[in-house]
């Protein structure tokens, strides 16, 4: 074939002792789309950052193997060098500087400038920017991705979901772009988001880029890709047509064995009888992006209450709001106490915990090893972890190292140890490492946000029984917030609809998929039933 | 509404005590109003372009840099020799910047390539080339003049034939260079300033009409507002009696202070100054998206040492003597202090910033003497003051720095209810 535009050959990569590629090759056409699967710590992100020179693999000893582009051995050693070769990433953890605007981050070093005297005789460097081209360009890739995100706006503070579509922007801007590379971009979107995304990285297609897509959903590979490279511990797996195979096998190549359904909740338990353990009562946040402008809501000891909606009408506030992160206001009572708003110390100490859907902002301390990071909040909050030496509070590190070796264990956190910095994990394991911490707490109640989030299927599984497990045993009251309709009811006692900030309703995890999507545009069919 | 103000007052707190403290001070010391007025002028004269010469290592991420210390050193090498081959006059002066420049260029490549060698500790390493440039420095004057370098006058030399002298007089030669050249009165200075602030004003109103928001709207009519203030204070001033009308300016100086200040707002307009807030913003994300990381942190820090040594030269003119071992040494505390009063930060800094700051401080440096014989009998103790003041302010803000990072990471900064 010579169709082929970009050649893996043999690549393998170590890092130190930790093999985690082996001889890796395959190959990609002009204008497909190739997904790429595996595991959390399969090496995805590890050979797209080999792919586009990223300094993290040159600064810990390159790599082994070849990369051909048009049939010509290219060495990337700089991602400027991807760049000049037409290659684009979408990285997995977030590329923006939030206190830019929208507009100059998509132009991020490719700023439009225009001449002025003085750059006549000292060069370009001193060309003024234009930024009324840069804000149109800007207009016309967001446009592209029919999103309305403001093009002034500064990044910081954006919804989670606005930011992977900014990247994504950045990238469809690039006008010398013949290959894409988008490492989990639809982990933080909702599924109307990812169809759009969809949408647009088919279209980019069809102008005869090719687009390596990772993804942990397997519907989206068949809804979008031609080939399909699976990859397992560092090494390929299979390199497929998509219309050869099916989500059932996919899955089971990914973890290399057979896969469990996913859990149902099919006790159908009816909580509403069960006494009100948290209530809001106008509860307002103001969340950038995600607004919530007056709930009210009562939730239940022991249930498990899902909280979903379309991205930017607030339900990410919510959880937000009630861990003091953001400004809020209204009434809240916790076990018919109110609870101190804007102070995250006070919700913690009143045994809330929080997964926030922030990997990056919230969550982990990078440098620090995997068990101090999952013991520090409970060493914070409740005192845990310590033993006293003398009068002082020690760091108790043999239950620390304890600990940490069995949530390595119930998650399956793939690394080289307990003592690993957390920056050196993959984005699914880090994922897990958070929520690791918070379950460390023993909250009672437990406040996860995007909890499945980038991580794969097998892990997913983990995940969600690990929170039935929690609430079952433990009695745990689990606030759930997701984008993820099927998640939700799957395993939550009650959903509430969340829409332009206000509650639309609560329904039942067997209501039909019509009044679900009547309730996520903000409609109701009976007026009389909004709580 | 009293969240904004109350906002409004922690951001900018170092600012609003040392306003308070300038009045107290100007108070106790009970100098007569134009005196202090005078002196400021010249202080500020002198100062400003040394401060300026600050910001934009801050904007990219490099922090304050006490290195400019090592600019000035460029600058008084330049000056000590021209100096004794005969340099006089404006002649003289702009001999003296064309040679600092390239040597200041090269003091500041190294420098930046030091830093670029130890980042996050940006600060504390240019202090320390600092006190290293100052020993080589110490070298260069005492030992190395007089037995391999040649001096164009031997009445520089210290008696002996090695090593130079302690005090230059630079009268008759360099001082006023600049400053003499032209000057003009107080009033007629406001009533130019004001005139062409309105007008500059006014025109940008009518270009921007359109497009304005209500409070930007209100921003611009105030700011026109102040400008014909001006112009009325210097009409006021011109046609009363009073001593504000007997008093220079030094236009050229002026311009020189006003060029350099368009220059620091208008790079950050050009690639060049967007890089180096890119850079200065997140190093990885810049890097990642192709900029020159390394290149424009040594270009930042070059720009920065150049502009220490034009400084430097415009501040010896001024004072009229160079002492050879000491004129250089404390500039960049006093430099970093007065940017700091202004309400700047390790992480941010403007040329408004700037410009406070140096009024505020020299207020401060101005009064405190005669404040402190005042109020406990003895000027030494305003001197001790003024000195703990510029310690103090900077010992501070590190601190602060130091605890505004550890605590982003712990978390999220909050965002303003609207
Ligand atoms: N900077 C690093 N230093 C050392 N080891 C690393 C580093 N980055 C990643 N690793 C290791 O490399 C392996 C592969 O990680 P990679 O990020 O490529 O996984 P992934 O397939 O992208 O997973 P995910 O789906 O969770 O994003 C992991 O075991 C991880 O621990
Ligand atoms: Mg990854």
């Amino acid at each position: 074939m010579n169709n082929i535009m970009l050649e893996l050959k043999e690549i393998s990569k170590l890092y130190g002792e930790n093999q985690v590629l082996n001889k890796v090759s395959f190959s990609v056409e002009k204008g497909e789309i190739l997904c790429l699967l595996g595991e959390n710590g399969a090496g995805k992100s590890t050979l797209m950052n080999i792919l586009f020179g990223m300094p993290v693999i040159h600064s810990t000893g390159g790599y082994a193997g070849e990369i051909l582009l048009d049939g010509q051995v290219v060495n990337i050693n700089t991602p400027e060098k991807a760049m000049e070769l037409g290659i684009g990433m979408v990285h997995q953890e977030f590329m923006l500087i939030p206190g830019f605007t929208v507009a100059e981050n998509i132009k991020l070093n490719r700023e439009v400038t225009k001449g002025n005297p003085i750059s006549q005789v000292f060069g370009k460097d001193y060309r003024t920017l234009d930024y009324k081209t840069m804000n149109r360009d800007a207009r016309e890739a967001l446009d592209k991705l029919e999103i309305g995100i403001d093009e002034y706006a500064k990044v910081e503070g954006l919804p989670v979901g606005y930011m992977q579509f900014i990247e994504i922007a950045r990238e469809i801007d690039k006008k010398n772009i013949r290959l894409l590379v988008f490492d989990e971009p639809t982990a933080v979107l909702t599924e109307s988001e990812a169809d759009n995304l969809i949408k647009a990285m088919k279209h980019l297609a069809a102008q005869g880029i090719a687009i390596i897509f990772i993804t942990h959903r397997l519907d989206e590979v068949t809804a979008c890709s031609q080939h399909v490279v699976i990859l397992r511990d560092g090494g390929l797996v299979a390199a497929k047509k998509t219309s050869d195979t099916n989500t059932v096998e996919l899955a089971e190549l990914m973890v290399g064995r057979k896969i469990e359904k996913l859990v149902q909740n099919e006790e159908n338990r009816n909580v509403e009888k069960s006494e009100t353990i948290i209530s809001m009562k106008n509860f307002k946040v103001g969340m950038p992006g995600e607004m919530v402008k007056g709930i009210d809501l009562d939730i239940k000891r022991g249930e498990i209450i899902g909280i979903g909606g379309l991205a930017g009408q607030g339900k990410i506030g919510v959880a937000n709001g009630l861990m003091g992160l953001f400004p809020a206001s209204g009434e809240v009572t916790l076990n018919g106490e109110p609870l101190v708003l804007n102070a995250p110390m006070a919700s913690l100490k009143k045994k809330l915990a929080f997964v926030s859907e922030d990997r990056k902002g919230v969550g982990l301390l990078l440098d620090e090893p995997i068990d101090l990071n999952i013991a520090i909040t409970a060493m914070q909050v409740k005192d845990d972890f310590l033993k006293k030496v003398v009068f002082f509070n020690q760091i108790d590190e043999a239950k620390v190292k304890r600990h940490a070796e069995e949530m390595v264990k119930l998650f399956d956190i793939r690394c080289t140890g307990t003592e690993q910095k957390t920056r050196r994990l993959s984005g699914g394991n880090q994922q897990k490492v958070c929520l690791a911490r918070a379950i460390t707490l023993e909250p009672e109640v437990l406040l996860v946000s995007e909890p499945t989030r980038g991580i794969d299927i097998g892990a997913k599984k983990l995940v969600l029984d690990t929170l039935i497990e929690l609430n079952r045993k433990k009695n745990m009251t689990i606030i759930m917030t997701s984008s993820e309709l099927a998640e939700l009811r799957s395993i939550c006692d009650r959903i509430a609809i969340v829409s332009e900030g206000k509650l639309v309703g609560v329904l039942k995890p067997d209501d039909s998929d019509a009044k679900y999507g009547l309730y996520m545009s903000g409609k109701t069919d009976m007026p009389g039933e909004v709580l | 509404m009293k969240t904004k103000t109350r906002d409004l007052l922690t951001k900018n707190i170092v600012t609003i005590v040392f306003v308070i403290l300038c009045i107290l001070g100007i108070i106790a010391s009970q100098q007569p109003l134009p005196f202090i007025f005078k002196e400021l002028l010249t202080r500020v004269g002198r100062n400003t372009f040394l401060v300026l010469a600050l910001i934009i290592p801050v904007i990219a991420g490099m922090g304050l840099n006490f290195g400019i210390t090592i600019g000035a050193m460029a600058a008084q090498i330049v000056m000590i020799f021209a100096i004794s081959y005969g340099a006089t006059g404006f002649g003289g002066f702009m001999l003296c910047m064309v040679l600092s420049t390239p040597i200041a260029a090269l003091f500041g490549y190294l420098t930046g390539v030091v830093l670029n060698k130890t980042i996050g500790q940006e600060m504390i390493t240019s202090m320390i080339l600092g006190f290293f440039a100052n020993g080589l420095y110490q070298l260069l004057f005492l030992f190395l003049v007089g037995t391999v370098l040649p001096i164009g006058n031997e009445m520089y030399l210290i008696p002996g034939g090695v090593g130079v002298v302690n005090t230059i007089d630079l009268k008759g030669n360099l001082m006023y260079a600049l400053d003499d050249l032209w000057s003009l009165k107080v009033p007629t200075v406001l009533i130019i300033a004001g005139a062409i602030c309105t007008a500059l004003l006014v025109w940008m109103q009518m270009k921007n009409k359109a497009t304005q928001t209500k409070d930007q709207k209100k921003a611009s009519y105030a700011r026109i507002g102040m400008g014909l203030s001006l112009l009325v204070v210097g009409l006021v001033l011109n046609f009363t009696t009073n001593m504000y009308r007997f008093f220079d300016v030094p236009m050229i100086t002026a311009l020189f202070i006003i060029l350099i200040a368009v220059f620091n707002i208008a790079i950050f307009k050009t690639k060049m100054g967007h890089d180096f807030r890119t850079v200065g913003q997140d190093k990885h994300i810049a890097h990642v998206s192709g900029v020159n990381v390394e290149k424009r942190r040594v270009l930042s820090i070059v720009i920065s040492t150049v502009l220490a040594a034009w400084g430097q030269i415009i501040f010896l003119q001024n004072l009229g003597t160079l002492n050879t071992y000491g004129s250089h040494v404390q500039i960049s505390t006093f430099a970093i202090a007065a940017l700091l009063i202004g309400g700047a930060s390790v992480t941010k800094a403007t040329v408004g910033q700037a410009v406070l700051g140096v009024i505020l401080f020299h207020t401060l440096f101005i009064v405190s003497p005669m404040a402190g014989k005042n109020l406990f009998g003895n000027a030494q103790v305003g001197e001790y003051f003024r000195t703990f003041i510029a310690y103090g302010v900077i010992g501070l803000s590190l601190g602060l720095h130091a605890w505004k990072t550890f605590a982003a990471q712990q978390r999220k900064d909050k965002i303003d209810l609207e």
